[in-house]
């Protein structure tokens, strides 16, 4: 692994300026460094040699000032950098990630959780990255080299040292990592597998106890963390020898610099103020290496993390149709031909093969029980579900073909479980339509029998909490459905597909919204599942989903 | 102190942690000494003295770097390995500790996210020993030994080392906590804040594409995170100054060394060997300052985490375990609950207020009645999970109180609404109800919940790993496997709580009946508020707030006008309109 995802300076403008900032402000120290280094060398030998006092040293003294006060300036300015580029970097990966899920066949991490996870947790560890790592690096690339140039400058022999030893260090760091790594990252994922472990037991906990194998855990537990460190020691044991062997390779050439600049200053070969100069320096050019050693892991935590955001922004989508025109769907037929969806590593699919004609400005309701493939049908005419056999004609035009945003303009959908989100009625019935104006969404909810609304405190304005709490489940359908007739009036949507609309609706009101619902969708395709005898009474044709392949395709 | 208390819970490392920071310590000590040396030999060497005058010095410096780097290794080893054990001890203490509390004594049973936060925390109580107290207090005592060391040959220039240590280890993040506690703690609503838009933005992506409403979504999720980096950028401020502090007090010793060393050198009170050496220590401890400035931040992070642990740690029992349990009397197992009052801990109100109940053995009954009338803590205290505040509960003629509790449990168990499935096989999911059941068993068991069939159509049959939570599986499929466990625990009593909860109507009803054929030779307490499928049960018992509203047989409830039959008949009428 590079210590710098070229992904993340191509691709994120506020990681490429901080790394700029950075390099400025790691020249800058460098510079600092070896000021400060011949400063204090001449105020020292000055009044070593000469005697001098305070009074003659003025000068250098001030100028030291200075250099103290900029250098703790600059460090400060570094470290407000870093956590800005942290934070800005992340909210920048945060977006891209949102806005690539809301792509077809974007691929997120497992479920839910895990992208939720990974957006809010799993990026964190790049604060360590851009605030410690990162500016660690930069310096380690410019401190050195500086130093000792001016080192050589001064005095060939310790340049000498210095310049066959200090590569030793990134080499050898190198070789080590790539021999260490993969032994490395093993006991790292067996350590979050056991972690993950953890938290499986203690969820588990209520559980356990019923069955009276709770105590019992507790020697695993310690058994298992047990057999991980003395293995983690081993690998340790490896990792850290090489940081014994660059260590000592920093610390001895320092000494032996030290020791040589002493000799030769006894024989009177050297000035004092330049061996001074070259023992404060000497440690500085390999400080900045061994900071980098030391916070690697923050970066390979924070590589990893950038790796997955990166892994989930580069998965293939699916192809997208052409923005072709969508046919009118009043008078184009939707036609299913032998249309299947399967569910990975699972014997039975999602939905069987499956072939189907839905009349223009018809009713059709589809039954089926829970599994059979209602809801993934819908799914696939709102072009959401892409299916792994077979074709969805809209006319002439195979839907495929076509731009799902764009087919998705004409399509009002209600899904089998709608979610409200913490905010105004209004604002919830005006989903999609943010330009509705009062009075069509007070009859959008007058349309699904959500006459309810105007006895909320505020009314259309009430506050519904997340998912809507404070609301009953048959309260949140309706409004839910006063979402989709808001849309399919404003829109003149040609396909409505609603996903049971009457649950959790008593009879009375149930009775009432398929009333209200035939009279605002009458002349659209509509396509309903549901299990309600009240919505297949007034459905113009009733399609039953067994969950097995239909006859003829079985023949076929 | 919160890190304290951990610090002494972990008592019996504290042996090896010493030794580590005696490593650390000597290390940094051989560092500083290593650069004292050299500006002491370089200096002395300017004065042209016999080379035996040297000598000394020439190998002490060699030695002082092979030393640094050694003891460098030596307390890496000693440290990550002493901190895996602190992890070990510390998951282990805080498991022993939920297992009492387990599942009534913490909200963190009842919510993933608090439970997975305090695991995490648990890990995060590591990083206070290795990032955060080890270099802290080892940083520390380098630099007071250093500065005593100067102290000794120019008293100002020692007592200005002492106070930036100070400074850097105590002042500088003191400061830097409380100056930036306003924007810390506005970036953690922030980010609570954001967290949760993110999870309702996935949650909500198929609506919000459908409709066209993503863009409008992610603008809104722009505005908090433009507030978090608000909070952020004022934070990254406050913290960026303290780093300035730190740099600056480490560049300010050295110049007040120059400042102070050099009259001193004048007036003869210094020797001019020795104002090398006084300047270069403050120098070769600009690393030592600097790694205690880190430490010092990880402590402040490391401080809520060891807070939240802690706070477990100290949560009392739910229940109450006799001192001297007595036996478990034998079958059969009549069940009495008689007055009972209990309330979930940390609770004002009571639960039950008085409830009365008669289970003698082989019988079946029902608890009806809506979420929040009591029903679940009545089957918590017939496990013993809770303790009565008033009545009691006896189980075979001896009142529960007396019994150690797993004892309870070992006749009296529960299949609960959200019975965990480990991430594990079928076969190790069923068998940790009777460790010692045979394959065999464990299909009988299956066999009778009537999941055989579904095990056997599954490639790796019993060997199958169901996923984290189970997620491979089917919710039905879930609650059959709970069923399978409180099979083959063959509990002579079984609590069932909500067993067909979050299912569809007609897996819900073939589950039902299957798990009340089952389970019909045992006695059985159904805890449920649908109310279909109990019908033959011996008593039903209306409960509302606490207290019993009705009480007898279905045909004796649905003969008098009361709020069981107008439940029953609405129930009745919804379930005909489905269609079949």
């Amino acid at each position: 692994m590079l210590p710098v995802d070229p992904r993340l300076l191509r691709l994120v403008a506020p990681a490429r300026r901080y790394l700029t900032l950075t390099v400025a402000l790691g020249s800058a120290t460098a510079g600092l460094v070896i000021a400060q280094a011949w400063l204090i060398a001449t105020v020292v030998a000055r009044a070593f040699q000469d005697g001098a006092g305070l009074d003659e040293l003025g000068a250098p003294l001030a100028v030291l000032l200075a250099v103290v006060l900029v250098r703790a300036g600059l460090a400060g300015a570094q470290d407000i950098a870093g956590h800005r580029a942290g934070a800005r970097v992340k909210a920048h990966l945060r977006e891209a990630v949102l806005r690539r899920s809301t792509r077809p066949g974007a691929q997120l991490p497992r479920n839910t959780g895990g992208g939720a996870a990974l957006m809010t947790r799993g990026i964190d560890a790049l604060d360590g990255y851009f605030a410690r790592f990162l500016p660690q690096l930069v310096l380690a690339g410019i401190v050195p080299v500086v130093v000792l140039v001016q080192i050589a400058v001064i005095d060939w022999v310790s340049g000498l040292l210095i310049a066959i030893t200090l590569p030793l260090l990134p080499v050898f760091m190198v070789l080590v990592g790539m021999h260490t790594r993969a032994k490395t990252a093993r006991q790292w994922r067996t350590l979050s597998v056991l972690a993950g472990h953890f938290l499986d037991v203690v969820a588990g906990l209520p559980t356990l106890k019923v069955f009276g194998r709770a105590r019992a855990q507790a020697a695993g537990i310690a058994r298992v963390s047990d057999e991980h460190r003395s293995a983690t020691a081993r690998v340790l044991r490896v990792a850290f020898l090489s940081a014994l062997v660059l260590e000592l390779a920093a610390t001895l050439s320092v000494a032996v610099v030290a020791v040589s600049v002493g000799l030769r200053l006894l024989e009177g070969r050297l000035e004092l103020r330049t061996a001074l100069v070259v023992l404060i320096l000497a440690p500085e050019a390999y400080l900045p290496i061994r900071n980098v050693g030391a916070s690697f892991h923050a970066s390979t935590e924070g590589l990893a993390a950038a790796d997955e955001v990166f892994a989930v922004l580069a998965a293939p989508l699916t192809q997208q149709g052409s923005s072709r025109a969508v046919p009118d769907l009043s008078t184009a037929s939707l036609v299913l031909a032998g249309v299947a969806v399967r569910r990975p590593d699972a014997a039975a699919d999602r939905l069987p093969s499956t072939s189907l004609v839905v009349a223009p400005g018809k009713l059709l309701a589809v039954t089926g029980r829970t599994g059979a493939g209602k809801s993934t049908l819908l799914g696939l005419l709102l072009a959401s579900i892409r299916p792994d056999a077979g074709t969805i004609g809209v006319g002439a035009v195979d839907l495929a073909t076509l731009d799902p945003a764009t087919w998705r303009q004409e399509v009002a959908w209600l899904p089998q479980r709608p979610l409200l989100f913490a905010g105004s009625v209004a604002d919830n019935v005006r989903l999609g339509e943010p330009d509705a104006t009062d009075d069509e969404v007070a009859l959008a909810l007058h349309q699904a029998s959500a006459d309810f609304v105007s006895g909320l405190p505020g009314g259309l304005a009430a506050l519904l909490g997340e998912h809507g709490a404070g609301l009953s489940a048959g309260q949140r359908q309706r409004i839910a459905l006063a979402r989709v007739l808001l849309r399919v009036t404003r829109r003149d949507c040609g396909l409505v597909l609603l996903d049971e609309p009457t649950a959790h609706l008593d009879s009375a009101t149930e009775a009432r919204v398929v009333a209200a619902m035939v009279r605002a969708l009458a002349g659209r395709t509509t396509v309903v599942a549901t299990h309600r005898m009240a919505v297949t009474a007034v459905a113009d044709r009733v399609h039953g989903l067994t969950g097995e392949p239909a006859a003829a395709e079985i023949v076929a | 102190m919160s890190v304290r208390r951990i610090v002494s819970l972990v008592r019996t490392r504290w042996p090896r942690l010493i030794l580590g920071a005696c490593a650390g310590l000597l290390a940094s000590a051989c560092s500083v000494a290593l650069l004292a040396t050299a500006a002491w030999l370089v200096a002395r060497a300017a004065q042209r003295p016999s080379i035996i005058v040297l000598s000394v010095a020439v190998v002490s410096v060699r030695a002082f770097a092979l030393g640094r780097a050694i003891f460098r290794y030596v307390e890496r080893l000693v440290t990550h390995d002493v901190t895996l054990q602190v992890l070990s001890d510390l998951r282990v203490a805080i498991f022993r500790r939920l297992e009492r509390l387990a599942p009534t004594g913490l909200p963190v049973f009842r919510n993933g996210d608090l439970l997975a936060r305090l695991v995490s925390d648990v890990e995060a109580v590591q990083d206070v020993f290795l990032r955060a107290l080890l270099p802290w207090v080892t940083g520390v005592l380098v630099a007071l030994l250093s500065a005593a060391g100067v102290l000794l040959v120019l008293h100002s220039a020692g007592t200005v080392l002492v106070a930036v240590t100070l400074l850097v280890a105590v002042v500088v993040p003191r400061f830097t906590r409380r100056w930036s506690h306003r924007a810390e703690a506005g970036a953690l609503e922030a980010r609570g804040q954001l967290s949760e838009d993110v999870v309702d933005t996935f949650e909500r992506l198929p609506e919000l594409v459908a409709y066209g409403a993503v863009e409008r979504r992610l603008a809104g999720l722009a505005d908090t995170e433009r507030r978090l980096l608000r909070h952020l950028d004022s934070a990254a401020r406050i913290r960026g100054t303290g780093a300035a502090a730190v740099t600056l007090a480490t560049g300010a010793a050295v110049w007040c060394a120059l400042v102070l060393g050099v009259p001193a050198v004048r007036t003869g009170s210094l020797s001019a060997v020795l104002l090398a050496v006084v300047v270069l220590v403050p120098l070769a401890l600009a690393e030592v300052f600097a790694s205690l400035a880190l430490a010092a931040g990880e402590l402040t992070r490391g401080a809520g985490a060891a807070g939240r642990v802690v706070d477990v740690l100290d949560t009392p029992d739910p229940v109450a375990e006799p001192g001297r349990p007595s036996q478990m009397p034998a079958a059969p197992y009549d069940v009495f609950v008689a007055g009972l009052w209990a309330r979930w801990p940390g609770q004002e109100d009571d639960a039950l207020c008085g409830v009365d109940l008669d289970l003698p053995a082989g019988r079946r009954c029902a608890i009806v009645g809506e979420s929040g009338s009591g029903k679940t803590t009545l089957a918590m205290a017939l496990l013993r999970f809770l303790d009565p505040g008033a009545g009691r509960v006896t189980l075979a003629g001896v009142d529960t109180r007396e019994l150690d509790s797993d004892a309870v449990r070992q006749v009296v168990g529960l299949l609960a609404q959200d019975a965990h499935i480990f991430d594990s096989t079928v076969w190790e999911n069923v068998r940790l109800a009777r460790p010692t059941a045979t394959r065999s068993e464990v299909r009988a068991a299956l066999g009778k919940a009537r999941l055989l069939d579904w095990v056997d159509s599954l490639h790796d049959g019993l060997d199958t790993w169901v996923g984290e939570h189970g997620d491979r599986m089917s919710g039905g499929e879930r609650q059959r496997l709970a069923l399978a466990r409180v099979l083959l625990a063959d509990f002579p009593v079984v609590v069932l709580d909500e067993p067909v909860e979050h299912l569809d109507q007609r897996t819900a009803d073939t589950l039902l009946t299957d798990l009340l054929g089952a389970t019909r030779d045992r006695t059985v307490l159904a805890i449920t508020h649908r109310l279909q499928g109990y019908e033959d049960f011996d008593e039903i018992v209306v409960l509302q707030d606490g207290r019993v509203a009705e009480r007898g047989t279905h045909q004796e409830l649905m003969r008098i006008d009361g709020r069981y039959r107008a439940s029953y008949q609405q129930e009745l009428a919804t379930s005909r309109r489905q269609i079949a």
